[in-house]
């Protein structure tokens, strides 16, 4: 592959980009979780990180009931990788489901204060974990993909790129092109911006405000599914894996701009990119010291995030 | 046969009530005004026959059908369009989208209804594309009720269209609702301007603390001396 002049002799700027946006994508597919949600209930679903755990299960044991320990090799191997993806995203999707059904939507009907919710969703949390680590172990699980998916797949300016990291950024890439078109152009878009925008309005309209909303966790428990199958992938799928993704994920849909979808999708990339770069210059134990500091400030400058908040209602 | 009929209905929030033994009735292609003071319950009538709020007792019938129980989605379904107070326009969307999201479950023949709503409003057409909490009240409005038409509405809910406007968007305001009735869309208006109102409505209802006190033909009721003290603003002491 042609490799630039000025990055011909700076291979590190090379792995620290690639892999840095690599995360990134995978923080911007969690954090449009908590975007689409934040717009239409001006809710944080904290439990969102336990989604993405979820989607890791849901690949692991996908991907060993249909795989065992044989390693498929090339069109095969591609289509188990897609067979993994849909079912972590199926099993985000049916978690975020249930956590709107059982853990939101009964506040909802009593009006419950804020505070509520934010109990709500910590307890549910605390409950999805705590049961995974039970049922599954407690101990880190890999999943067993087949071996195009390991080493290399190809090699830039002399630097290895993972065919994992490439794995993640081509499905990311076509998940955030489909979800900006579902939310722009098709009818459950436009119920989920009018049911942001003022609720009661658009039960006017004829949109039901129940449906759109269990439909607005479900679109993000499928992304973020897929994101904690691709997380799997790389990191190994445990009980607690949703946490700190989860976590990142969140405040990259501040940074962003909350409410704001094409906000999240920057904000994760963005975000990628500042816990990769300080690995430059500093060992890895200062990279979220760093990441988190340029974060702070930024959001000192700006506090709405960078593109601000588009979807919802005006706060 | 009456298009839309309450019978003894009786609306609470909490365990304020708000409406109390409650009967209005509209015939298909009438216009019928609710007069009475702020907090008399013109709003929440609406609400209630949107199906926004419930009546804890009484009935609400449209075309025969009790829609008591029925959620604000579905009543519109059914052909009842309302245009809440304030207007409520989606201020992150373009007008042709505000348009759009009015025949959410009545999609069919989109344009032409998009065009019939622009040849009522010719100014909001040239605002096409611009976000909605840009326009001006005035615009506003006429979007708030072009947007209501899109669903093809048989009984339209009106709730202060005139609030806040100037006086020439007042006067295309009520010749737009004449045009909208004399094309078969029956009209439940609520309006803080009586004397307007009376003008343009075939029968009123007045409204005290959440009960009818008066009803007759807008004639009649133009000239009883209650409405004219209370809502008219007349002095008819001297």
């Amino acid at each position: 592959m042609h490799c630039p002049g000025f990055l011909a002799n700076n291979n590190i700027w090379v792995s620290l980009v690639v892999g840095g946006l690599a995360n990134g994508f995978l923080y911007a597919l969690i954090a449009l979780g908590y975007t689409l949600v934040y717009g239409v209930l001006k809710l944080i679903n904290f439990a969102h990180s336990e989604v993405v755990m979820a989607g890791g299960f849901g690949g692991l044991f996908t991907m060993r009931a249909l795989l065992g320990t044989s390693t498929p090799a090339g069109f095969w191997a591609i289509g188990f990788m897609l067979i993994g993806i849909l079912a972590g995203a199926l099993a985000g999707g049916a978690t975020a489901l249930v956590l709107e059904r059982v853990a939101y939507r009964p506040l909802r009907k009593r009006n419950a204060p804020r505070l509520t919710y934010l109990i709500s969703a910590i307890g549910a949390s605390f409950f999805l974990y705590n049961i995974a680590g039970k049922e599954f172990g407690r101990y880190t699980e890999f999943i067993q993909a087949p071996a195009v998916v390991n080493g290399n797949a190809f090699t830039l300016c002399g630097v290895g790129v993972q065919s994992d990291w490439v794995l993640t950024m081509v499905v990311a890439v076509v998940l955030l092109v489909v979800l900006d078109a579902v939310v722009s152009r098709t009818k459950l878009g436009k119920g989920i911006r009018a049911v942001a925008q003022d609720a009661e309005t658009a039960s006017l309209m004829g949109v039901h405000i129940d449906r759109t909303i269990a439909l607005t966790f479900v679109l993000g428990g499928l992304m973020g599914g897929v994101a904690g199958f691709l997380f799997g992938l790389q990191f190994g799928v445990i009980y607690t894996m949703g946490f700190v993704p989860g976590l990142k994920a969140f405040t990259a849909a501040v940074l962003g701009g909350i409410g704001n979808i094409r906000g999240a999708m920057i904000g994760g990339l963005l975000l990628g990119l500042f816990e990769a770069i300080p690995l430059r210059w500093m060992s890895a134990e200062w990279q979220d010291v760093v990441a988190f500091g340029v974060l702070v400030t930024l959001l000192l400058f700006r506090p709405t995030g960078i593109l601000g908040e588009r979807l919802g209602r005006e706060a | 046969m009456a298009l839309l009929e309450v019978t003894g209905a009786e609306v609470r929030y909490g365990t304020v009530p708000a409406l109390h033994d409650f009967t209005i009735s509209v015939d298909k292609g009438e216009i019928v005004t609710l007069l009475g003071a702020n907090g008399a319950g013109k709003t929440t009538t609406l609400r209630m026959i949107s199906g926004l709020h419930h009546a804890s007792r009484g009935t609400v019938r449209f075309d025969g059908a009790d829609i008591s129980r029925l959620a604000a989605h579905k009543t519109v379904e059914l052909g009842i369009s309302h245009v809440p107070e304030g207007r409520r326009i989606f201020p992150q969307m373009t007008v042709i989208e505000n348009l759009e999201i009015g025949a959410y479950n009545n999609p069919h023949h989109q344009d032409a209804k998009i065009d019939h709503v622009f040849e009522l409003f010719p100014i909001i057409k040239e605002r096409r594309k611009q976000q909605g909490g840009n326009l001006s009240g005035g615009e506003q409005q006429m979007l708030a009720i072009g947007r209501a038409l899109m669903a093809e509405p048989r009984l339209l809910l009106l709730d202060e269209p005139s609030m806040g406007l100037g006086p020439l968007f007042v006067q295309t305001i009520f010749e737009i609702i004449r045009t909208i009735r004399d094309q078969g869309v029956t009209v439940l208006l609520v309006e803080q301007n009586a004397a307007k109102a009376l003008q343009l409505a075939d029968r009123g209802y007045v409204l005290e603390t959440g009960r009818i006190v008066l009803q007759d033909t807008a004639a009649v009721l133009l000239r009883d001396d209650r409405v004219r003290m209370a809502y008219l603003g007349e002095d008819i002491g001297s």
